[in-house]
Parts: C-alpha cells; sequence; structure tokens
C-alpha cells in the first residue's frame, strides 16, 4: 500500500517535470514543416546577437567569480581564525541576498549610483558593467560563502596559519598559496553555482539596460515562435552541465579525502 | 565588541580590519541601496518624511496586486511542500529502488536553477495554445484546454510553471530532514503499539513541523520575489506586484517615484517576514537533526 502511494507520486512528479522538458525539445525541432530539424538552432548559433549576449553573460560571470573568491575566501578565513565573534553579523549579512528580491537591490542601484550621486556608476557602460557585477555578487554570496565556509571548516586553520608562519609566509602567501588551494572544491563548487545563476539572470541586466543573454532570451521570446525553446534547451543544457561540474569536483574530493 | 584588558584593546581594531573589505561590499551594493528604497518609501517628493507614499498604496490597481502576488506565493509554496514531500518522502521510505534518490536529487538541483527566461518558453512550449500537450489532448482525446477554461497566461498557468522550480527546491531541503528521523523512533512507537498512521501524526510530523513550515516560509519568499518566470511568460501586463515594479522602474508607470519606493518596501516587509520565520524555524529543527 505504502509502495503504491510511493510509486504513485514519484511518477506523477517525474511526467510533471518530464513533459516540460519533452515539450519544449519537441517544439524546438519542429521549425520545418512536417518534418523534425535542427532550423531553430541553426538560427540561433546565426545570430550574432547570441554569440555576443553570451560572451558578454560569460565574462561577467568570470568577473563575478573572481570578485566573490577575492571577497569571500579571505573574509571566511579571517572570521574562523581571528574573529569567531563576528560570525554571526557575516553570516546576517550574506543571507540578505535571499531576504531582499533581486529586483529591489537593483531598484536601489539604480537610484543610488545614478549620474548625479557621489559613485555615479550608471553613468558609462563599464561603470554599469561593474555594478552588474557588483549585484551578481551578491546574488552569488549566499552560496558562495556557504560553500567556502564549510569548505573550511574541514581544514585546520590555526595549525596551518601558524605552521605557514614560522616558515616565514605573509598573509598573502598564507591565503593563495595554503587556504585557497585546501578549499579549491568549495570555491569551484560555488563558481559552477554562480555560472548557472548569472548566465540566465534576467531581472538586473534588464533594469540596468546591459545586452547580457536573459534579456536577449527574453526579446527572441517575445518575437519568435520556434527559436526560443531552443533557447530553452541550451539553457537547459548549460545549467545541467553547470550542477554536473559542481558534483564531479566534490565526487572527486571525497575519493582524494578516503583515500588520504 | 567584548572589552579586553590592557594591550589586548589596541590590538582589537586591527583585527577587524580584516573583514573591512568584506563590510565595504556589503554597505555599498547590499545596505546602502536597500536603506535607499526604504528612506524613499517615507519621503515626500522634497525629501521630507511623510507617511503619504505608504498610504497610496491602497490603490485597487496596487492592492490587487499584492493579493495575486500573495496568494499565487501562498498556492505554489503550499503545492510545492506538499508534491515535493510526497516526492521525497517516496524516495526515503516508500521502499522504491536506491538508484532513483541520487537522479532525483541531482535533478532537483537542476530543476530549482532552471527557472526564469529558458523555463517560461519550455511552458508555452508544453502547455501553450499550440504547445505539446495542448494539442496532444485536442487530437488524441478532443480536449480542448482553451475551451476548459485553461490558459497558461492566467494565474493557474503561473502556478503550474512556479512548481517546476518550487517541488524540486522542497525536495532538496526536506530529504536531509527525513533521512533525520531515526529508524529508533519508529520502532520505539510500534513498540508501544502505534500504527503507521500515528506514528506519523504524533511522532514524525510534529518534529518534521519546524523544517515543514521553515520551508514553506522559503518557497513563498522565493515564489513572491520572482520576476523573470512572470515576465517572460505574460509581459509586463499581468498585475502581480515584481512585475508591476518592473513596470515602474523602467518607465515610472504610478507617476510618482517615492510610490515606487513605498511599493518595494512593501516587498521587502513581506519578503523579510517570511525569510526570519524560515531561519528561526530551521534553527528549531536543527535540534533534531543531529
Amino acid at each position: 500500500m505504502t509502495r503504491f502511494f510511493a510509486w504513485g507520486a514519484f511518477l506523477f512528479g517525474c511526467l510533471y517535470f518530464l513533459l516540460p522538458l519533452v515539450g519544449m525539445t519537441e517544439f524546438s525541432l519542429k521549425m520545418r514543416r512536417g518534418e523534425y530539424s535542427f532550423d531553430a538552432y541553426r538560427r540561433v548559433f546565426e545570430d550574432q546577437r547570441f554569440w555576443d549576449t553570451f560572451s558578454y553573460s560569460l565574462i561577467l560571470s568570470a568577473a563575478t567569480i573572481v570578485v566573490g573568491v577575492l571577497l569571500v575566501v579571505p573574509t571566511a578565513y579571517w572570521v574562523r581564525l581571528k574573529l569567531p565573534q563576528a560570525r554571526p553579523v557575516i553570516e546576517f549579512i550574506t543571507l540578505l541576498p535571499l531576504v531582499i528580491p533581486a529586483i529591489v537591490i537593483v531598484f536601489g542601484y539604480i537610484r543610488l549610483y545614478n549620474t548625479s550621486s557621489f559613485l555615479p556608476l550608471t553613468g558609462s557602460a563599464l561603470g554599469t558593467d561593474i555594478l552588474l557585477t557588483m549585484g551578481y555578487t551578491t546574488l552569488a554570496l549566499p552560496y558562495m560563502y556557504r560553500s567556502v565556509d564549510t569548505g573550511l571548516r574541514t581544514i585546520d586553520v590555526t595549525t596551518l596559519t601558524e605552521a605557514a608562519q614560522s616558515l616565514g609566509a605573509g598573509w598573502i602567501t598564507i591565503l593563495a598559496r595554503i587556504i585557497l588551494p585546501n578549499v579549491m572544491v568549495a570555491v569551484l563548487s560555488g563558481a559552477f553555482l554562480t555560472l548557472a545563476i548569472v548566465l540566465g539572470e534576467f531581472t538586473m541586466a534588464a533594469l540596468l539596460n546591459r545586452p547580457a543573454f536573459g534579456p536577449f532570451m527574453q526579446l527572441l521570446g517575445a518575437n519568435r515562435a520556434y527559436e526560443p525553446p531552443a533557447l530553452a534547451v541550451i539553457a537547459f543544457a548549460i545549467t545541467w552541465g553547470c550542477m554536473g561540474l559542481m558534483q564531479l569536483v566534490t565526487r572527486f574530493s571525497k575519493h582524494e579525502r578516503a583515500k588520504a | 565588541m567584548p572589552k579586553q584588558p590592557g594591550g589586548q584593546r589596541l590590538r582589537l581594531p586591527l583585527e577587524w580590519l580584516g573583514i573591512l573589505p568584506f563590510m565595504i561590499f556589503a554597505v555599498l551594493f547590499l545596505i546602502l541601496p536597500t536603506m535607499k528604497i526604504v528612506i524613499g518609501a517615507f519621503q515626500t517628493a522634497d525629501g521630507s518624511f511623510t507617511l503619504q507614499n505608504l498610504i497610496d498604496l491602497n490603490t485597487d490597481s496596487i492592492r490587487s496586486a499584492y493579493w495575486t502576488s500573495l496568494k499565487l506565493s501562498f498556492v505554489t509554496a503550499l503545492l510545492g511542500c506538499a508534491i515535493g514531500f510526497a516526492m521525497a518522502a517516496a524516495v526515503v521510505f516508500g521502499g522504491l529502488p536506491k538508484g532513483v534518490r541520487n537522479p532525483l536529487v541531482t535533478f532537483s538541483g537542476v530543476a530549482s536553477n532552471f527557472a526564469g527566461v529558458p523555463l517560461a518558453f519550455a511552458f508555452i512550449a508544453t502547455l501553450g495554445p499550440v504547445g505539446l500537450v495542448t494539442v496532444w489532448l485536442r487530437t488524441e482525446f478532443g480536449i480542448n484546454l482553451r475551451a476548459m477554461g485553461f490558459n497558461l497566461l492566467s494565474f493557474w498557468g503561473l502556478v503550474i510553471t512556479y512548481l517546476f522550480f518550487q517541488i524540486p527546491l522542497m525536495i532538496l531541503i526536506i530529504i536531509p530532514a527525513l533521512d533525520g528521523l531515526k529508524r529508533e523512533w519508529r520502532e520505539a512507537a510500534a513498540v508501544l503499539g502505534a500504527t503507521g498512521a500515528q506514528y506519523w501524526r504524533m511522532v514524525a510530523l510534529p518534529i518534521l513541523f519546524p523544517s515543514l513550515l521553515g520551508t514553506f516560509a522559503l518557497l513563498f519568499a522565493n515564489a513572491f520575489g520572482a520576476v523573470a518566470t512572470a515576465f517572460a511568460l505574460t509581459g509586463p501586463q499581468l498585475n502581480i506586484v515584481p512585475i508591476k515594479l518592473f513596470a515602474q522602474i523602467r518607465g515610472d508607470v504610478l507617476g510618482n517615484p517615492n510610490l515606487g519606493y513605498a511599493l518595494a518596501f512593501g516587498m521587502i516587509v513581506i519578503t523579510a517576514l517570511a525569510n526570519f520565520l524560515y531561519i528561526w524555524l530551521r534553527v528549531r529543527s536543527e535540534r533534531w537533526l543531529k
């Protein structure tokens, strides 16, 4: 009886999740009348805006990951090493992006950093890119921080630091050559999640008027019929890829630890 | 900051310097922007204090936007919790083969991140006017969804679409909680003569209750702040709060910038309440999970 209901719930869920995936794939292949073809994909890949927006988002996610790592690793390390009393404050701040919707944060940016403000970031393209990168960093902050902090928990921060110091290492050497390699798995898994979030992000890029991949997909969706599902298939594959890589690095590290 | 005696005191500020970059980042890109919105909600155009903006939120259009958003978040959170719980319980206790668990967790990780614009495309291709399921039902069974009043670009259409990221999020959070239910509790209940239903009603559910309610609050906030999916699905005309705010930021459709601040302030209040409920309940539930 239990087993019957269990299978029922499970199969119902599978059906619900599979249908849209099948639907979008099937629809994306139907561009040519009467037969399946990859025409929609060809159209997407021939569109220069696809490559422009995609590479723009890729560059921005790389920048986001770099800023995120530079910000999170030293902070999480320092809190563990010297400032355990600051932990609640830092944790609270890293949870804020889950509390404040992205649209509200970007609304604040637009009003705070406009051309007549103390830091007129929205005045230039580069400034807006920087602002968008910072916005993405806040979106990724909860995941990045938690991932790195968990990674730091598994190593003995104090001993490693003291050992490095007694060999004459400075703070930058300790962070770059001792701490970072030790939490690399956590950093990578946070980085792949950041990549997945940034590549598909729509709200912030659209409101800051930057040519990112998310707004491009939305624009195409409003004007075309067959290309959008093709884009959805591509986006799903990218998300799947990011999550797969995340699992891969985690699993890889487990093997390493088991051997040690 | 705790005061420490003697020489320690001089070193203390230096240690706080270590988190200065992070604090500057947080203030500039998280706290100040939010403060700007919150303060703006209580200001007139010339900067003096007022409550008029919050009072002005009480128009038919804004009230119905909040009501639709609250309803949407509530319904998707409730259904997301119920279906996600059923699937997680099926995998953890239901006697399903062990091999389905890891794929389900992996898939949930992917699906909970597959939100936004592409998700809307997937559902248009499936349940839209010429979508896979719509056409199949019409040609094979003569069921015309449209004639039956179903429209993807409506409230229930949004509910069905949002569930695609709500259910996986529930699965991801609740599976560890279900794993935390110890076998001994079930055996102890059985020894005392409890039936399966009694065990669930009197032991398992009370233990899981903080997790369930907490996840419900998280899903609620998750749906409430979502913009991209709804925007890509229905365009700017659907009357929910995030879409209204989106239009307001783009073109001041309310005709009063400070009313826009008030609208955003309302969103912060609602998602903040939901999230604090989540965090508080999670702390409570973690007592049971080792």
